[in-house]
C-alpha cells in the first residue's frame, strides 16, 4: 500500500467569518487508498473537499494534488480530479448524454464518444441516456454525478457523500462501483454512514469541529471500540463460582452479569479470549456464546461527543 | 490552457440551454410580437403613417423592449447555477472564471442576436415598400446588438449577485431603466435646470447616456467613440460581475 502521494494536505485553515470551518488539517492520500472522511454534520468535511477541488481557497496552508499546487496551478489540479459534489448537482434540462458531453468538452477530452460510452456502461446509465437529468430518480442522478466525475479517468476521485439519501440497493451499487474503480486511484469519500467506511475504505479519518481526531484504518478503529471482542454468554443456570473463576483470570477485566444467566465478559486487552473461556466452561451447560465485534458507530460517538458537547 | 479555458464548452452549453426550455421560445415570440407591434402602432412607431421607407419606427422602441426582456435572458445565467449548486460543478472543472463568465455572456448575446435576426421580415417589408437607406439599417442593427449586449452585461451582474432569479430580474430591470432614463430629454432638461452645475451635469449625463449613443447609430452615424462607449460599458459591467461572482460563488 505504499503508492505515491497524490493528495498532500498541509496545515490548511479556513474561516467563514468567525467560524473555523477547517482548523489546521494535514493528511496525505496515496495511490490505491480509499480514504473515508467521517465526522458529524458541519465538521468541515465538505469545506476541506472544496478546498482540495479548488472551489474554495484556504486561508493558510497548502494543498498539492499530483504535484500541483491548488492555488497556483488550479487548472492542472482540476484536470487531475474527478469530483462529485454533495447531492450531485447537474443541469436538469440536459439529457444524460448531453450533460456528459458538456463535461467532456470542458475537460477537453479528445475522444468524447468513447469516454461517454465507457462511463455510461460503468455506471449503468444505458437505459436513461437520452432522458433529461431532471426526470431521473435520486439514485440515477447520483450515478450521473459519478459518471461525470469519472469521465476523464482521473487519478484522484473526491466524492462528497456519494451514497447519502440512496436506498440500500442503490447504496450497494455505488459502493461496488467505488471498489471496482479503486485500483490506481486515490479516492477520498466523505460519509456519515459508518458501515460504509468499514465496507469500502482502507483508511479512515474522523474530523470534528474542523480538526482531525483520528487517522487510522477502519479495522484499527473497530478494535478500539469498548465493546470489541466482548464475549456474550448465556448459561442454562446461574453459577456464581464460575463467574468468580473467570474474573480471576489475569486477562479478564470483569464479568458483567446482566441477569443470573446472561453474562458479558470484558477482556483487559480487547483481544479475543474465546478459547480460554471455552476451557473454563467445560462441563457447564451453555445455551449460547458469541464474540462481539466492535461497532464503529459507538466509537464514533465516543470520539466526537467529547468535542461536540 | 489560457485565461479563457472552457469558454467554448460553456458557450455551447448555454446557447443550447436557451432552446432546451420553453423560456427561449417564449422570449422570441414575445420579443417579435412586441417589436412588430410597437413599430406599426399608431401611438408609437407609426410606421404606416410616416410613409417612409425607414426602420426608425422599428429601432426607436427596441431599447424599451430590451429593458424588460434582456434581464429575462440574463437572470438565469448565474442565479440558477448558484441555486441548484451546479456552480460547484462548473468551477471544479478545468475552466477559468473569465472563460465561464464570457462564455455565458457570449451565449446570451448570440441568443439576442438570433432574436434580432428574426426581425428580418421588417427589413424585407421596407425594401418592398420603397428604397431604404441600407447604411442606417446596418448601423441600426449594429447599435441594437450593442445595446442588447450592454443590458445583458448589466443583467448578468445582478444574476451573479443573487440566487433568486426573480430578484435578479427586478434589480436588472431597475438598473437598466435608470441608465436608460439618464439620457431622456425630460431628465436632461431637469438636470440642466439645476443652478450652477446644471450645465456640466447635463453634458456628463448625456455623454453617459445609452439612448444618445444608440440614436446616433440609428441615424447611421458610425463613430469610434460610440463603439468605444459600448465596449467600455460592457467590459466594465462584465469585470465587476466577475469580481462579484468570485466573491459570492461559494456562499
Amino acid at each position: 500500500m505504499e503508492g505515491e502521494v497524490l493528495v498532500d494536505v498541509r496545515n490548511i485553515k479556513k474561516y467563514f467569518g468567525p467560524i473555523k470551518a477547517v482548523d489546521d488539517i494535514s493528511f496525505q492520500v496515496r495511490r490505491g487508498e480509499i480514504f473515508g472522511f467521517m465526522g458529524p454534520n458541519g465538521a468541515g468535511k465538505s469545506t476541506a473537499m472544496k478546498i482540495i477541488t479548488c472551489f474554495l481557497e484556504q486561508d493558510s496552508g497548502a494543498v498539492r494534488v499530483a504535484g500541483h499546487d491548488t492555488l497556483t496551478e488550479s487548472l492542472a489540479v482540476r484536470q487531475k480530479i474527478g469530483y462529485l459534489p454533495e447531492s450531485a448537482p447537474a443541469y436538469g434540462e440536459m439529457t444524460v448524454t448531453g450533460f456528459l458531453e458538456f463535461v467532456a468538452d470542458a475537460r477537453a477530452i479528445a475522444d468524447k464518444a468513447a469516454a461517454i460510452d465507457r462511463v455510461v456502461d460503468m455506471t449503468g446509465l444505458e437505459n436513461v441516456r437520452y432522458q433529461t437529468v431532471e426526470t431521473l430518480s435520486k439514485g440515477f442522478k447520483r450515478r450521473v454525478g459519478l459518471a461525470q466525475a469519472l469521465i476523464h479517468d482521473p487519478e484522484v476521485l473526491i466524492l462528497d457523500e456519494p451514497t447519502d439519501g440512496l436506498d440500500p440497493n442503490q447504496k450497494a451499487l455505488v459502493q461496488d462501483l467505488i471498489n471496482r474503480i479503486a485500483r490506481n486511484k486515490a479516492i477520498i469519500l466523505s460519509t456519515h454512514i459508518l458501515d460504509e467506511v468499514e465496507r469500502v475504505c482502507n483508511r479512515a479519518l474522523i474530523i470534528s469541529k474542523g480538526q482531525i481526531l483520528v487517522d487510522s484504518t477502519p479495522q484499527e478503529l473497530i478494535a478500539r471500540a469498548d465493546n470489541h471482542n466482548v464475549i456474550k454468554l448465556e448459561l442454562a443456570e446461574g453459577d456464581k463460582a464460575l463467574a468468580k473463576r473467570i474474573e480471576d483470570q489475569n486477562w479478564c477485566e470483569r464479568v458483567i452479569r446482566q441477569t443470573e444467566t446472561q453474562w458479558e465478559i470484558v477482556a483487559k486487552d480487547r483481544e479475543n479470549h474465546l478459547g480460554e473461556v471455552m476451557d473454563l466452561l467445560e462441563g457447564v451447560a451453555v445455551t449460547s456464546i458469541a464474540v462481539q465485534e466492535g461497532r464503529l458507530e459507538e466509537l464514533f460517538r465516543e470520539i466526537t461527543e467529547g468535542v461536540c458537547a | 490552457m489560457s485565461r479563457y479555458t472552457g469558454l467554448s464548452a460553456i458557450f455551447k452549453r448555454e446557447f443550447k440551454a436557451y432552446f432546451a426550455t420553453p423560456l427561449g421560445y417564449i422570449f422570441l415570440v414575445i420579443f417579435l410580437m412586441a417589436s412588430g407591434w410597437l413599430t406599426v402602432a399608431r401611438d408609437f412607431g407609426q410606421f404606416l403613417e410616416l410613409r417612409q421607407a425607414s426602420l426608425v419606427s422599428f429601432f426607436s422602441y427596441l431599447p424599451h423592449i430590451f429593458v424588460v426582456l434582456v434581464p429575462a435572458v440574463a437572470m438565469r445565467l448565474w442565479a440558477e447555477e448558484r441555486k441548484t449548486g451546479t456552480v460547484e460543478l462548473l468551477f471544479t472543472l478545468p475552466v477559468t472564471l473569465q472563460g465561464s463568465y464570457l462564455g455565458k455572456f457570449l451565449a446570451g448575446w448570440a441568443f439576442l442576436g438570433v432574436a434580432l435576426a428574426l426581425t428580418f421580415p421588417v427589413v424585407i417589408w421596407v425594401s418592398v415598400l420603397g428604397s431604404p437607406d441600407w447604411g442606417t439599417i446596418v448601423t441600426g442593427y449594429f447599435g441594437s446588438f450593442l445595446l442588447a449586449g450592454a443590458f445583458l452585461s448589466i443583467g448578468m451582474l445582478f444574476s451573479a449577485l443573487t440566487k433568486n432569479q426573480v430578484v435578479s430580474f427586478i434589480l436588472s430591470v431597475a438598473a437598466s431603466v435608470f441608465l436608460l432614463s439618464l439620457g431622456l430629454p425630460q431628465v436632461l432638461e431637469a438636470i440642466g435646470s439645476i443652478a450652477g452645475v446644471g450645465g456640466y451635469l447635463e453634458q456628463l449625463f448625456s455623454a453617459l447616456s445609452l439612448i444618445d449613443h444608440f440614436q446616433s447609430l440609428m441615424r447611421g452615424l458610425l463613430e469610434l467613440r460610440t463603439v468605444a462607449f459600448f465596449v467600455v460599458l460592457i467590459g466594465g459591467w462584465l469585470g465587476c460581475g466577475m469580481m462579484l461572482l468570485n466573491q459570492l460563488k461559494a456562499s
